[in-house]
């Protein structure tokens, strides 16, 4: 599925049930959202990041704000890098993280370097069965969409059902459009978004 | 390293949960070791903080910055060898987005004078590296300067770092 579009199903729900929800996003994402509409205040654009641990931020999160349902979306190759911190979030006892993987098989914004799940990729698949080793982990919802449609048609229900959820997107690479943006000062993002939460 | 000599467990898991608890701690984040570990039985048992179990250590800086992130007061808790391990996660929480985090780090093999563990050769040089501010403890003695050392820092708006003696790991 397009990239795109595949956030725009999460961002609509941004005006329905995740009114209230952190949403961290990283990489490829934290290039793709800030495109799709006026930024809300509980957005955090975890850019620059240490690869692969915006789950990580994602629960921290979650697990100071119990009240507040966090989304917090990844790469594939970000996820290839810590596939343990699934076991980590079951372990926390976070019921109100949603880990959403955007899987492409490629480093995308290095330039689309392929990483070390892209020859299972190509034979059809994912680049690793990312839903079966979070429901291995004990993820109470998991999700593994190829079709834009069916993401469409099952993203409410998804994100409705108990916690923690993980979701993993068969994405399509954007080719030339890679490169990240230049991000704010990282000082006023995290005071703008401490102070959305009420917690300065 | 001969495993067979002594562990120096310099606190009792009670002795830093009441060093915690002064702080304000509400998150420990941590991986043990083998002194480290002593602690757990006081901390897993505390009801009034939340031990966070990780599987590598780069989660824990990153666990601990959305916890700080979200208005709580989090302590990275880990082994020499596991800071070794979370560099970029350690750089991108406390100098990209520059929390001013905490932590304990377990000083492997510094107790053991002979020891040629090269996991206690780095470990100063390491931190000095992360231009991190860190105390190291030797003593049981200065176990109320814990407290001090993580408050300046935290007034100073800046990581602060425990470096604490160990003897195995």
């Amino acid at each position: 599925m397009p990239l795109r579009p595949a956030l725009e199903v999460v961002h609509k729900l941004r005006h329905e049930q995740l009114r209230e929800a952190i949403v961290v996003t990283t990489m490829g994402s934290a290039r793709e959202w800030p495109k799709l509409g006026s930024p809300h205040p509980l957005d955090f654009q975890y850019l620059p990041s240490a690869m692969g641990h915006a789950p990580m931020l994602g629960l921290g999160l979650a697990l100071a704000r119990p009240e507040r349902e966090v989304v917090a979306f990844n790469g594939d190759g970000g996820m290839l890098m810590g596939l343990g911190c699934l076991v980590t979030v079951v372990a926390a006892g976070a019921k109100n993280l949603t880990i959403i993987v955007l899987d492409n098989g490629l480093y995308e914004v290095t330039g689309g370097q392929a990483t070390a799940g892209a020859a299972e990729r190509a034979t059809g698949g994912g680049s690793c069965d990312f839903a079966g080793v979070a429901q291995a982990a004990g993820f109470h919802t998991v999700g593994r969409f190829t079709t834009l449609a069916d993401w469409q048609a099952s993203a409410a229900e998804v994100i409705a059902k108990p916690g923690p959820r993980f979701v993993q997107l068969f994405a399509e690479p954007v080719g030339a459009e890679y490169h990240l943006p230049a991000p704010s000062p990282m000082a006023e993002r995290i005071a703008n978004f401490q102070a959305a939460l009420g917690v300065v | 390293m001969d495993y067979g000599q002594l562990t120096t467990d310099m606190f009792t898991g009670t002795e830093i949960l009441d060093v915690f608890r002064a702080l304000g701690v509400t998150h420990v984040v941590y991986l043990p070791d083998s002194t480290l570990g002593t602690w757990e039985p006081a901390l897993a048992s505390a009801g009034d903080l939340q031990l966070v179990r990780v599987c590598r250590e780069g989660e824990a800086w990153a666990i601990a910055a959305g916890l700080h992130m979200g208005g709580k007061r989090p302590i990275v808790v880990l082994q020499s060898t596991g800071l070794f391990e979370s560099g970029d996660a350690l750089r991108n929480v406390l100098y990209d987005l520059g929390l001013p985090l905490w932590a304990v780090v377990g000083y492997r093999s510094y107790l053991l004078p002979e020891s040629k563990d090269s996991a206690k050769r780095f470990a100063e040089p390491i931190l000095k590296a992360w231009d991190l501010d860190f105390l190291l403890v030797e003593r049981p003695e200065q176990l109320p300067l814990i407290a001090g050392h993580l408050q300046a820092a935290a007034a100073g708006n800046r990581p602060g770092v425990v470096l604490l003696a160990e003897g195995k790991g």
